[in-house]
C-alpha cells in the first residue's frame, strides 16, 4: 500500500483525467454519436424492411384470397344465370305449347259449332223442301185421284209410309 | 495422405484467421521484446539484480521515452520529453537536461535531480538526503511533466480518434456500411452496446453512458495491448491511471444515481429499522469499495502480467543452457498469448463492472 501511494503521480493523474475526459467528449461528438446513429438507423432499416416484406406477403395472401373469392362468386353467378336461362327456355316452350293447344282446341270447337249450325240449317232447309214436295205431291194426288176413292186411300197410305221412312 | 493433412490444416487455418493473427502478433511481440531486452544485457554486474532493476524501471513511468539502452557504452536510444514543474512558477525544460538522472538540471537558479524516476529539488551539487528508511527527503515540486505514459495516452487518444472518426465517416460515405478498419471496429462497438451496456444498464437508459463505456473499453484495451509491445509502456499498470479511470466511474455512478439507489444505501427498504441503521455504513462503504476494486484489479492484473512475463524472459538469460532457455522461451510465448487475452479481458471487466454500477445507480424501485 505504501508503495502504491509512493508510486502515485499526481501529474500523471492530472494528464490522464484531462486526456480521457477530452477524449470522451471529442469522441462523443465526432465518433460515438454518428456511429451509434448509423448503426441504429441501419438496424431500424433492416427491421422496417423485414416488416414491410412481411406486410407485403400478407397483402399478397389477402389479394390471392380475394381473387379466389371473386372467381368463385363469378362462377356461381354464371351457374345461376345458366340455370335461369334454362328455366326460362323451358317455361317458354311449355307456355307456347299450352297456348297452341288452347288455340287448336278453340279452332276445333269453332269448327264443330260451325258444322253443327250448318247441319241445323241444312236440316231446316231439307224439312222445308220436304214440306214443299209433300204439298206438291199432295196437290198432284188430290188432282188425279179425287174421283176414285179407293185409289185415294192407297195413295195416301203409300205417301205416309214414305214420309215416316224419311 | 500428407497432402490431405496439409489441405486440412490449411482449411482450419483459414477458418481461424483471428487465431492466426493473434499468433503472429504474439510471435512478433515476444520476439521483439526479447530483442529489446537482449541489448540491455551487456552489463557485467550481477545479472539477477540487473533484471530486477530493469523490471522495476519498466513498471514505472519515465521522463524520457527510451526505446533501449546500452549499458556497456551507457548510451540510451530514445527521445527526451518535456518536464513541466510548478515550483513557485512554471518551469518547463527538456528531460535531456537530467541525463537520465546522472546530472543536475539547473532552471532559473533552481536545481532539480531525477532520482528513481522522480524529480527532487536539490542544491547545485545534486545532494539527495535520506531518512532512516532510505527514502529521499528532498522537496518534490508539483510535477506535471509529459511523461512516457502521458505520451502513450496521447498517442492512443489520437489513434482512437482517427480510428473511430474514420468509422463514423465511412458510414456516411458507404451508405451505412463500414469500410476498411471499420469492419473490424463495428462488431466491437456493437459488442459493447449489446453485451455490456444494454444487459447491465437496461434498454431505456444505456444511451447516455455509451460514450464513456465505449471510450474506456477501447482506451484500456489498446493501452493494454501497447504494454505488450517492445515500446515498453506500462500505462494501465500505473496506479495513477487506474485511479483516474475508476474515479470517473465513481463520479458518473454517483452523479447519475436516482433516488432509489440512495434509498438502498442510506435506508434499505424491506428490513427492520435496526438493520437499516447497521446497513447504512456498510452500504456507504460499498460505494467507495466498488470503484476501488476496479482500480486495484486493473493495476494488479497488468502489473503482475508484466512482472511475470519479463521475469520469464529474464530467466532465458539466467539459464544460458540448451534446456532452460528454450523452456523459458516456450513459457514466455505461452504467457504472451495469455497476456493478450488478459489485455482484452481486463478492458472487458472494467467496462462491464462500470456498466453494472451505472445500472445499479439507475435501477427503478420494484417493490
Amino acid at each position: 500500500m505504501e508503495k502504491l501511494i509512493n508510486d502515485f503521480s499526481f501529474g500523471l493523474f492530472f494528464w490522464q483525467i484531462l486526456l480521457f475526459v477530452g477524449l470522451v467528449l471529442l469522441l462523443r461528438k465526432f465518433a460515438w454519436k454518428p456511429i451509434m446513429e448509423a448503426i441504429n438507423n441501419r438496424e431500424e432499416g433492416i427491421k422496417d424492411a423485414l416488416e414491410s416484406a412481411e406486410a407485403a406477403r400478407k397483402e399478397m395472401q389477402n389479394l390471392q384470397a380475394d381473387n379466389e373469392r371473386i372467381l368463385n362468386e363469378a362462377r356461381a353467378e354464371r351457374d345461376s344465370m345458366l340455370k335461369e336461362a334454362r328455366q326460362l327456355k323451358e317455361n317458354m316452350i311449355s307456355d307456347a305449347k299450352a297456348e297452341a293447344q288452347a288455340e287448336a282446341d278453340k279452332i276445333v270447337a269453332q269448327a264443330q259449332a260451325t258444322i253443327a249450325s250448318e247441319k241445323k240449317a241444312a236440316i231446316a232447309d231439307l224439312k222445308n223442301q220436304v214440306a214443299g214436295l209433300s204439298v206438291e205431291i199432295a196437290e198432284k194426288v188430290v188432282r188425279q185421284e179425287l174421283s176414285d176413292k179407293k185409289k185415294q186411300l192407297e195413295l195416301v197410305d203409300s205417301m205416309l209410309g214414305d214420309v215416316t221412312l224419311n | 495422405m500428407h497432402r490431405n493433412l496439409g489441405t486440412e490444416i490449411l482449411r482450419v487455418m483459414q477458418k481461424r484467421t483471428v487465431v492466426r493473427i493473434l499468433l503472429i502478433f504474439t510471435l512478433v511481440f515476444t520476439a521483439s521484446n526479447l530483442f529489446a531486452k537482449e541489448t540491455e544485457k551487456e552489463g557485467k554486474g550481477d545479472l539477477k539484480t540487473e533484471i530486477k532493476e530493469f523490471i522495476d524501471h519498466h513498471l514505472q513511468d519515465s521522463h524520457d521515452f527510451t526505446l533501449f539502452s546500452d549499458k556497456a557504452t551507457n548510451k540510451h536510444y530514445g527521445f527526451p520529453l518535456p518536464v513541466i514543474l510548478w515550483d513557485g512558477g512554471l518551469k518547463v525544460f527538456s528531460s535531456s537536461k537530467f541525463h537520465h538522472g546522472e546530472t543536475v538540471a539547473e532552471v532559473d537558479g533552481n536545481y532539480y535531480k531525477l532520482y528513481h524516476g522522480k524529480v527532487y529539488k536539490t542544491d547545485a551539487d545534486g545532494t539527495i538526503n535520506y531518512d532512516e528508511d532510505h527514502h529521499a527527503t528532498n522537496a518534490k515540486p508539483l510535477n506535471f511533466s509529459i511523461t512516457k505514459n502521458v505520451v502513450s495516452m496521447l498517442l492512443v487518444s489520437l489513434l482512437m480518434f482517427f480510428m473511430f472518426r474514420g468509422l463514423a465517416k465511412s458510414y456516411k460515405k458507404n451508405n451505412g456500411i463500414p469500410t476498411g478498419l471499420g469492419r473490424f471496429l463495428e462488431p466491437l462497438v456493437i459488442f459493447v452496446r449489446d453485451e455490456i451496456a444494454i444487459p447491465n444498464i437496461g434498454e431505456k437508459k444505456y444511451k447516455k453512458y455509451m460514450s464513456f463505456l465505449l471510450t474506456i473499453f477501447f482506451f484500456i484495451w489498446i493501452l493494454n495491448l501497447l504494454g505488450m509491445t517492445p515500446l515498453g509502456v506500462n500505462v494501465t499498470g500505473n496506479i495513477a491511471v487506474t485511479f483516474g479511470l475508476a474515479l470517473l466511474t465513481f463520479l458518473i455512478t454517483n452523479f447519475t444515481a436516482n433516488k432509489n439507489y440512495w434509498g438502498h444505501i442510506f435506508w434499505m427498504p424491506g428490513v427492520p429499522t435496526f438493520m437499516k441503521i447497521v446497513l447504512a455504513p456498510i452500504e456507504l462503504l460499498g460505494v467507495f469499495i466498488k470503484p476501488f476494486s476496479l482500480m486495484i484489479r486493473l493495476y494488479a492484473n497488468m502489473t503482475a502480467g508484466h512482472v511475470v512475463l519479463m521475469s520469464i524472459v529474464g530467466m532465458m538469460f539466467l539459464f544460458k543452457s540448451w534446456l532452460g532457455s528454450p523452456l523459458s522461451f516456450g513459457l514466455a510465448f505461452a504467457l504472451s498469448i495469455l497476456e493478450l487475452l488478459v489485455a482484452a479481458l481486463q478492458a472487458y471487466i472494467f467496462t462491464m463492472l462500470s456498466a453494472l454500477y451505472f445500472g445499479m445507480a439507475n435501477e427503478e424501485a420494484h417493490h
